[in-house]
Formats: structure tokens, C-alpha cells, sequence
């Protein structure tokens, strides 16, 4: 096991994050944040405590996303859902979707037709804490990241959050 | 996590984790109910055949609908209207319909078995849409999913079932998952309306007196007296069973608690229950008809994971 980011310097990143998302959004009225479940939630949770510390008397539009039934590997292995909530509308937002490591892109092309479901929105960007180089299985790129690491099929990137692992780091599995 | 079960037959043969499984997947195909696209593409690449030789309303369309919503391509085949009555037989009748690429099988039939007999012939995964006097495992599925919804809680909770317990395949999968799933549960009707040896056999209370019944409950599902499948008579007159059995407002407004009233259709009105009370703000009648969908999408997605290509 390799460590990438340790606890606080994940923190710093969580915070610069939160930050170049509200230097493209100043004006939050039109814009909204979507967490992927099941494990981008905890990164999204902690963009959205940012953004409400650098403006606590802005609204901040916020929901879940559960990609499940739009997977393309549906049939291979059984999947279990997670809850979604988005309790407003996306029509003519701008969205974005943020969610903890990007790889293949398969996620992301899930959640895209996930949130079409939901309304058509004015424009999607994607935030994520780590970029897994050149190992996209669909054309999708990230708008804002947290580290870029390069890594083979074989090793495994994970995440570890306080509230689900009981320690904030992220490592490079073998 | 997976299911212990390839097809839906009952749920006798389910596990508790099974029927968590599923009433945690109907809450989240509840959500995708309130979208403005009520559709997800799970299952754009499963075909399902509606077999229906028995008549019905709600579960047909309910299973047509969550078919639907899921993106399958679906088959509707009534018993009236086909081969069936020039005498085809119902391994031959479903045979021929899997030849032309159908994954799934829903079916509902009059006798007791038909699809456990199914299952032992043919690679489809099938459900159980209510087969004679045995189960009706979704309906089953609907009625827990519409208890936790309204009371919070199936374990510990006092179910009671009111009714023609003897003929009644949504009395008997009642009772294997609320007893599954650790709910409390009594069964009340005319002593000939229920099996004499049902307390040993299943572990359920019985108790012949409404008022105490309902007093006792937290939840009554209030069941349909099935007069075609009765070819005996077992109690006297529907205005009797009325008197002694029914539901009205006047025994709901005595009771020292409100309950909720369920029941799983179709009603008949003055019999078993009351105008007034089926329409009261104490029933979840119609609520159950919309949870019906969204666990029957559960039911079908997860069966689909495991459908005979993949497996």
C-alpha cells in the first residue's frame, strides 16, 4: 500500500476544491452539486461544508445520485442501489457532479444518463479527488481534480473516508 | 449481497435477508417513481411474458407497469384468449412462448403449484403472481414495503389478518414474511374460514373476536371473501359476515387507538369492509397499489440480475 494523500493534505485539497468550483460558480442561484453514491457523497459532503463556510448565507442546492440502474454491467454481478435525492428540479442548471475517483469513465457515463432523467440541464462538469491517467474506457475529462496519479489495471485506488472507514487518506492499492 | 432464490415462487422459500434485499430496492424504485423520467434502462435487454389464466386487475397491470418502467419488453398472454382452451397444455403453452427468447415468466394461475412446477422445467426465471390458495409473494412484498412505510417498523409490529384465512394466498405470504421478518401477527375471522391447525403450523394467533382483534393490532389487512373459491357454504349470508366480521366505522371509532386499514383488493364494499372506512383517512389501500409498482421493479431487477444466460 502506497499512501497518496494523507489526512491533511487531503483536507487542503478538499478546500482548493471547493474553492475553484466557486471561482467558475460566484453565483450558486444557478448551480447545483450532485454527490455520487455510494462513495462520492463523502468527498461532495465536504465540498458543500466548504463552499457554506467560505458563503454561509448562500443557498447551496445540493442532492445524491445513485447511478445503479444504469450501470452497463447490470447483468454481470448483482448491484444493490443507494438512495438518490435530489429534492429539485435540474432544468436549465448548471450542474456538478462530483464523485471520488475517476477511471474508466463507465460512472460517469451512468450518471450522465441518470441525470438527464431528472431534466435537461445548461451544462454538467465533473469534479473528482483523484484522476486515474490514462486509463479511460469512454472519452470523459474531469473539470476539476484533486491529484492526478498515473497506476496499472492491476492496482486499485481507494479512498478512505472518517465517517465510513474511521481515517481520511487516500492509497495506491497492489 | 445476493439473492438466495433464482426464481420468486413464495416466500417460504425466501431467507430475511432476501425480503430486506427486496423492500430496500422498492424504496429506491420509489424514488425513481417520483422523477420526471419515471424510467430507468436496467433491463432494456430482458424480455418478460405476462402469463395470466386467472383474471386480475391491479397485479396485472402493476407488474405491466414495473416492466415497463424498467425498460423491458413485455408480453401480455390471457388464458381467454389463447391455445390454452383448445387444450393445449401449460408446459407446452409456456415452452413455445421461451422459444422465441423470453428471460422471464410471470404467471398467475389457479392452481396451487403451477409455477413450482414451472421452475422444474424450464431455464427462465419465474415469478409467482398468485398461484390457487397458496402465495401471492409480491402482493406479500407490497403489504410489508406499506407497513414500514406507514408505521416505521415489521419487527415487533402487531399485524393482524382479518378474513377468509383459508382461501386466501395473500393471507398465507402474509404470514411466512411478517413471522420471517419478526412481527407479531393474529388471524380473526368465522372458524370456518380459518385452517384449524394454523396456529401450530405457522406460529400465528388466532382469535375469533374483531373487537379484540382489532384492540390488539397495530395494522389490520382486512381480506376479500373469495366466493369462487368456496364450493362449500361456510358461513350463512354476506350480510352475517357483515355483522360479525366486517369493518365499519362505528368498531373503528370504539377501539382506544387508531390503526391502519389494508387490504389488497379488490373490495367488496359492505362486506368485508365498509364504504366509509376503505375510504377514511385510516387506509392505505390506494398507497399499497402504488408501492405495488416500485416492489415489483425491485422484484423484477433483482431476478433479472441472475436470468439463465448469465448464470
Amino acid at each position: 500500500m502506497k499512501s497518496i494523500l494523507s489526512e491533511q493534505q487531503l483536507a487542503i485539497t478538499i478546500r482548493r476544491l471547493a474553492h475553484q468550483i466557486l471561482e467558475t460558480h460566484i453565483d450558486l442561484e444557478n448551480t447545483v452539486l450532485i454527490g455520487l453514491q455510494p462513495r462520492g457523497i463523502f468527498l461532495s459532503d465536504q465540498i458543500v461544508a466548504e463552499i457554506k463556510k467560505e458563503f454561509p448565507s448562500a443557498r447551496v442546492q445540493y442532492g445524491k445520485l445513485d447511478i445503479t440502474f444504469y450501470r452497463d454491467d447490470i447483468r454481470r454481478e448483482l448491484h444493490v442501489a443507494n438512495q438518490t435525492d435530489i429534492p429539485f428540479s435540474i432544468e436549465g442548471k448548471k450542474v456538478v457532479l462530483i464523485d471520488d475517483v475517476l477511471y474508466t469513465g463507465r460512472t460517469i457515463r451512468a450518471a450522465l444518463d441518470a441525470l438527464l432523467d431528472f431534466g435537461r440541464p445548461e451544462k454538467v462538469e465533473l469534479c473528482v479527488l483523484i484522476d486515474r491517467r490514462f486509463s479511460r474506457q469512454f472519452p470523459i475529462q474531469p473539470d476539476y481534480v484533486g491529484k492526478s496519479i498515473d497506476s496499472i489495471i492491476s492496482q486499485k485506488v481507494k479512498v478512505y473516508w472518517k465517517k465510513k472507514d474511521g481515517r481520511e487518506e487516500v492509497a495506491i492499492l497492489d | 449481497m445476493t439473492l438466495s432464490a433464482k426464481h420468486l415462487l413464495g416466500i417460504r422459500d425466501l431467507t430475511k435477508e432476501d425480503i430486506s434485499l427486496f423492500l430496500q430496492t422498492a424504496g429506491q424504485f420509489k424514488e425513481v417513481l417520483q422523477r420526471p423520467v419515471k424510467k430507468v434502462p436496467s433491463l432494456r435487454d430482458v424480455t418478460i411474458v405476462n402469463l395470466f389464466f386467472e383474471n386480475s386487475t391491479r397485479t396485472r397491470i402493476s407488474f405491466e407497469l414495473a416492466e415497463k418502467r424498467l425498460s423491458a419488453d413485455t408480453i401480455n398472454f390471457t388464458a381467454q384468449a389463447s391455445s390454452v382452451s383448445k387444450g393445449e397444455t401449460l408446459l407446452d403453452t409456456v415452452n413455445n412462448i421461451l422459444s422465441m427468447k423470453v428471460d422471464m415468466v410471470i404467471m398467475r394461475h389457479s392452481a396451487s403449484g403451477a409455477p413450482h412446477f414451472l421452475a422444474k422445467h424450464i431455464p427462465a426465471a419465474i415469478v409467482n403472481a398468485g398461484d390457487g390458495i397458496n402465495e401471492h409473494p409480491t402482493q406479500a412484498l407490497l403489504d410489508a414495503f406499506s407497513i414500514k412505510e406507514k408505521t416505521g417498523r415489521i419487527e415487533g409490529a402487531k399485524i393482524a389478518i382479518i378474513g377468509d384465512i383459508m382461501h386466501s394466498r395473500v393471507a398465507q405470504s402474509n404470514i411466512y414474511l411478517l413471522k420471517k421478518m419478526g412481527a407479531e401477527v393474529t388471524v380473526c375471522g368465522p372458524p370456518t374460514l380459518i385452517p384449524k391447525y394454523i396456529s401450530e403450523a405457522l406460529g400465528v394467533r388466532v382469535n375469533y373476536d374483531l373487537k379484540e382483534t382489532l384492540e390488539w393490532c397495530d395494522v389490520a389487512n382486512v381480506l376479500r371473501i373469495q366466493l369462487e373459491r368456496q364450493n362449500q357454504v361456510l358461513f350463512s349470508s354476506l350480510r352475517e359476515y357483515n355483522l360479525s366480521y366486517g369493518i365499519s366505522k362505528k368498531i373503528l371509532d370504539s377501539l382506544h387507538k387508531e390503526i391502519v386499514i389494508m387490504h389488497p383488493g379488490p373490495i367488496n364494499r359492505g362486506v368485508e369492509l365498509d364504504s366509509d372506512v376503505a375510504d377514511s383517512k385510516q387506509s392505505i389501500i390506494l398507497q399499497q397499489v402504488e408501492n405495488g409498482v416500485a416492489v415489483r421493479m425491485a422484484v423484477l431487477y433483482l431476478l433479472a440480475g441472475r436470468t439463465p444466460d448469465n448464470n
